[in-house]
């Protein structure tokens, strides 16, 4: 009997550690001492995407979201809710600075700016159930790529959608695939990269998570278009979750028949099979990530020759990221036309980014291209909490560049998307799609967003960044391997306050020779967080270097501790609470008199600051 | 399990959505069955499931059913709002399992109201 309603439960990596399986099994406890069983189904879905927010319940048919749940508030929930049919507001989702919840997933502003394309299962299916992914016409697109289309149709399909790379580089997936087509040698291999390495990035993982059937069938018509007998997807292995989905998916489609010899009846055979990456940053590149496949040391190579000629065992091998397969069967159910409808004239469709960083609404957002950075941060990620100032905003992860707020007027020109140059009075109007983002000195990327407010010291940022891509460079090349160390080496410097401004010109003269001379993409890019931060914020370098002062006080070498004698006495009456906690014993006074640190004792480690409740400690 | 044909795929996708459809929350008919302590008392458990057995019994994959509080007429219970897309919403008081099937049968797929059941077409002003 059908159920009357679905609790759809998140699981994916970010509820699951809020406990939202603890919520599950109240829930189900709780349906069935009430006798409810026959009528509501609980369902645990992939990432939901608004993961501050976690654990995360949407009731189906009516749309209803609650957050932060707990196991304790479940009786009330199933009473009120289901039995009685009165939804519970105070479990609701209630938008900063206002007091009123707002009941439905569907209004709620997170979700209402979103478009789901590669995501459009998320929450709405089981990912472990085949069934579910076929009802909302899973393998339909395959279908019709192997019985009504032929390999060259489907090719200039994928060309006329304009789909490009969601792994960061943006190549046109269309003609990656036509050149393996085209290429000789069998058998051809596909794979998936899914070996996300950027810091605070997850959007594969959700893919995998939420959805591992719409990347096995992108990979299904992929292999039909091009010829591919066999394919590999890449997982890291910290991602257990994803790994296990993408694992039961691939079970599940070859227990159907939809992977394996003769699929449909046809000649056509296809399968996948699993390898697990072990965590090397430098793996997502593609030549480092095909010699891992082969059980090498992930190390990359030069290119020429490419995959798509010289791959996996050395035959024509086609790589594309996780979000760019799942792009693959909404294109071919749907059609070109449908799909290059939505985004800019060069960069078409959506992307999913991770929102991360200082903005309220942490969590993973699908959105048309071209979509301006004040819609994604303060429309979809809810603006900074604490009222405090956006600075700038990080894209592409480690090797991606920060865009100041404010102007954006000594840049070249910026691509605005529609096809015109001009420059822009407000980098928040910046459009993202490939081309707006390099021309700023930055990138897509895969897709990690890291926003930063006044309190963030880009310095500081640069120099975690490049510690970042420095120790993961896999070291094969000088400019690479000895390049980002020298800049680490100089960076340290200023941070410490020991810079001179002749590091300034070193910095910028290596970081365009490790970006220019570098072997692969992680040393090509791996200067910009560094290159981009000079160049709109070298005020900051330079008060590091001239006044030794680190204007957003993160940089505690530079900083210096000292206590405001009147709120000590006044407010606080000597509390004396700083003198006790100092690991340095660098505090001295007595009670209801004014405490002072002495300066050549004091280490900056900054303790006293966050045990003074009188906020008597000034940081200058 | 033996190898799937093409036509399995869309056997298999026509029932799995008759199982999912809801998630998506757009039926054609929205039932509410109004489940307040009076409603259960008076037997609304009993005419919810003979709600959904209806639907199991026609395959109807556009009717959502959702419950809701005492509607205000206690002493008519069970009660039922029965809402067609584009229509306005009827109530029916009184109601049992044979009165359930018939108003699918004439209402929800008939599309002609049986008056003699309903207790009042539209609804209360709200502002």
């Amino acid at each position: 009997m059908p159920y009357r309603v679905h609790l759809m439960v998140c699981a994916g990596t970010g509820c699951v550690s809020n406990g939202s399986l603890g919520v599950r099994d109240a829930l189900e406890k709780e349906i069935h001492r009430r006798g409810l069983g026959g009528e509501v189904q609980v369902v645990t879905t992939g990432c939901n995407g608004f993961c501050g927010a976690g654990p995360l319940l949407v009731v189906q048919p009516d749309g209803i979201f609650y957050q932060q749940l707990t196991p304790k508030e479940i009786p009330l929930l199933v009473e009120e809710h289901l039995i009685k049919g009165r939804p519970v507001p105070k479990l609701m989702y209630v938008p900063p600075e206002e007091k009123v919840p707002i009941p439905k997933m569907s209004e709620i502003p997170f979700f209402k700016g979103q478009r789901l394309v590669a995501l459009r299962n998320r929450g709405l299916i089981d990912p472990e159930k085949i069934e579910d992914y076929i009802a909302r016409d899973g393998y339909t697109a395959f279908a019709k790529a192997l019985t009504q289309m032929t390999p060259e149709q489907i090719i200039a399909e994928i060309k006329a959608a304009g789909l490009r790379g969601r792994g960061g580089a943006g190549f046109a997936t269309g003609v990656k695939w036509e050149k393996v087509r085209q290429a000789v040698g069998e058998p051809k291999y596909i794979i998936c990269n899914g070996d996300e390495g950027d810091p605070g990035a997850f959007m594969d993982r959700s893919i995998f998570e939420s959805d591992p059937h719409s990347v096995i069938e992108g990979m299904l018509i992929g292999a039909r278009a091009m010829g591919a007998r066999w394919g590999v997807v890449y997982v890291r292995n910290e991602y257990p979750l994803a790994l296990q989905r993408i694992q039961i998916a691939i079970e599940k489609a070859r227990e159907y028949g939809l992977l394996g010899e003769n699929i449909f009846e046809t000649d056509f055979s296809f399968d996948i099979s699993v390898t697990r990456g072990a965590g090397a940053f430098v793996c997502g590149e593609e030549t480092a990530l095909i010699a891992s496949v082969e059980g090498r040391l992930g190390d990359p190579r030069a290119r020429p020759p490419y995959p798509a000629e010289y791959g996996l065992w050395g035959k024509p091998t086609c790589i594309n990221n996780v979000e760019t397969w799942a792009n693959v069967p909404p294109i071919i159910l749907r059609g070109a036309k449908w799909y290059s409808q939505i985004g800019t004239e060069s960069s078409k469709g959506t992307k999913v980014f991770s929102l991360v960083g200082k903005i309220r609404n942490t969590g993973l957002v699908e959105v048309p291209m071209g979509i301006t950075l004040r819609e994604l941060i303060y429309d979809i990620g809810g603006g900074i909490p604490g009222g405090k100032k956006f600075k700038a905003v990080q894209t592409g992860g480690p090797s991606g560049g920060c865009i100041p707020a404010g102007p954006l007027l000594d840049q070249p020109i910026v691509y605005d998307g529609r096809g015109e140059r001009r420059p822009l009075s407000d980098a928040l109007d910046l459009p993202i799609d490939y081309e707006s983002l390099t021309d700023v000195g930055s990138m897509m990327g895969s897709g990690g967003l890291v926003v930063m407010d006044e309190d963030t010291c880009m310095v500081d940022v640069a120099r975690y960044f490049l510690a970042f891509t420095q120790d993961e460079s896999c070291g094969a090349c000088t400019p690479c391997r000895e390049g980002t160390k020298l800049m680490l080496d100089i960076l340290t410097k200023i941070v410490e306050g020991h810079g001179t401004m002749e590091d300034l010109e070193s910095l910028e003269e290596i970081g365009r020779v490790v970006k220019e001379t570098s072997l692969c993409g992680l040393g090509k890019t791996a200067p910009n967080p560094v290159l981009t931060t000079l160049r709109y914020f070298r005020d900051e370098y330079i008060a590091h270097i001239q006044a030794h002062k680190c204007p957003a006080h993160v940089c505690r070498e530079l900083n210096v501790y000292r206590i405001d004698p009147e709120i000590c006495v006044q407010r606080g009456h000597g509390c004396g609470v700083c003198r006790r906690e100092c690991p340095e014993k660098a505090i001295f006074g007595e009670k209801n008199q004014p405490h002072r640190i002495d300066q050549a004792l004091c280490k900056k480690c900054g303790v006293c600051v966050d045990v003074c409740h009188f906020h008597a400690v000034i940081v200058e | 399990m033996p190898k799937l044909k093409l036509e399995d795929l869309a056997a298999i996708r026509d029932s799995a959505r008759r199982m999912t459809s809801l998630r998506e929350g757009a039926g054609r008919v929205r039932i509410t069955v109004h489940m307040g302590t009076c409603g259960i008392a008076a037997g609304a458990r009993a005419i919810m499931e003979a709600v959904l057995r209806e639907i199991e019994e026609r395959h109807l994959d556009d009717v959502l059913v959702t419950t809701s509080g005492c509607a205000g007429l206690c002493s008519r219970e069970p009660m039922a709002t029965v809402e067609i897309r584009g229509h306005p919403p009827v109530k029916y008081a009184d109601l049992t399992e044979a009165r359930v099937k018939t108003i699918f049968e004439e209402h929800i797929l008939g599309g002609k109201i049986p008056v003699e059941l309903a207790l009042a077409i539209g609804s209360e002003r709200t502002h």
